[in-house]
């Protein structure tokens, strides 16, 4: 079993740096639909892929939260992205692959991946 | 689905939008039975909608007619023989049990258990899971209540160093059935 003292270890770490976890306004929101739908479709790779991709860049200006179902199931895995100042971008039949170069496209460099959004998507 | 664990995630998030502050995931393996187990604290559910939750065409969500989350692993369960039960109280919460008889044809893989444990805590960092996993030889117990204790309120759960340590913990405590 791994031990709590590793825990202890990382909360000491934690303490030392100062911290620069503070609320910002620039902060990016992204959604995964989560809901049956979502779930059968894929969701869970894309949601893993996002937040292995994001705590590799270190990105600290994102929050990574679940939804229900968005509505439009035939389309899922659905991920939505909330910037400030920006319009909702709406990513559809996403993948683990799609998804890793969203975060570096979107979040990290602020560009659109347009061919993966619904726009692109629905007919 | 397919698989289990998927279900698992998905029983998972209803727990999560009723509000629960505190959710138990518990997969026992013994012999050719796999149990299943989730209960949470949430705002449980009324006896009318506990006498539907089962049904695919009962939803209170108003944005879409059917709920199939519940009815499909239920069908899974029983599917292979297996039992499926649920019970609720409002203002308690919701258990909900599914037996496997896992060498029958009808049966799912498991999957991978530890993505969806692992996903469940970091992306509800705020929320309490209690994770147990055993077999005839041994049992695994994850509560993130202990972990919370010793990073005492100042690193969350989703911190990476804490998410690579739960990642690795589950990987430790792997046991298929
Ligand atoms: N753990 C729970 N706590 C409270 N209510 C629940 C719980 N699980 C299911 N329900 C109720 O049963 C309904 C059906 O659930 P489900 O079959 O998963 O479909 P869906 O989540 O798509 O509505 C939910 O909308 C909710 O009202
Ligand atoms: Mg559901």
């Amino acid at each position: 079993m791994k031990s709590l003292a590793e825990l202890q270890a990382i909360r000491e770490k934690a303490r030392q740096q100062i911290s620069v976890r503070e609320e910002s306004d620039d902060n990016i929101r992204v959604l995964v639909g989560m809901a049956t739908c979502g779930i059968a479709a894929g969701a869970r790779p894309v949601l893993t892929a996002i937040m292995d991709e994001i705590s590799k860049r270190g990105l600290k200006n994102v929050t990574v939260t679940q939804t229900g179902c968005i509505g439009i199931c035939q389309f899922e895995p659905v991920v939505e992205v909330v910037a400030p100042g920006e319009n909702k971008v709406t990513y559809v039949k996403m993948t683990a692959e799609k998804a890793v170069r969203m975060v570096n496209d979107h979040l990290v460099n602020g560009n659109v991946v347009s061919e993966y959004t619904i726009g692109a998507n629905a007919k | 689905m397919q698989e289990l664990s998927l279900n698992i995630m998905d029983i998972a998030q209803n727990s999560i939008v009723a509000g629960a502050t505190l959710i138990t995931i518990h997969a026992a393996c013994h012999g050719d039975r796999l149990a299943v187990e989730i209960s949470d604290n949430g705002k449980g559910m009324s006896e009318e909608q506990l006498a539907h939750v089962t049904d695919p065409f009962f939803t209170t969500r108003t944005t879409r007619k059917v709920g199939l989350g519940v009815p499909l692993f239920k069908m899974q369960a029983e599917l292979t023989g297996g039992m499926f039960s649920i019970d609720s109280q409002t203002g308690i919460g919701t258990h909900l049990k599914a037996e496997f008889v896992t060498s029958h044809v009808d049966m799912i893989p498991l999957g991978d258990l530890n993505q969806t444990i692992l996903l469940l805590i970091t992306c509800n960092p705020d929320l309490d899971f209690v994770f147990i996993h055993d077999t005839d030889e041994t049992t695994f117990t994850l509560d993130t209540r202990e972990l919370r204790e010793v990073l005492g309120g100042e690193v969350p759960l989703n911190d990476p160093a804490v998410t690579q340590w739960i990642r690795e913990a589950l990987e430790e405590g792997e046991s298929r059935c």
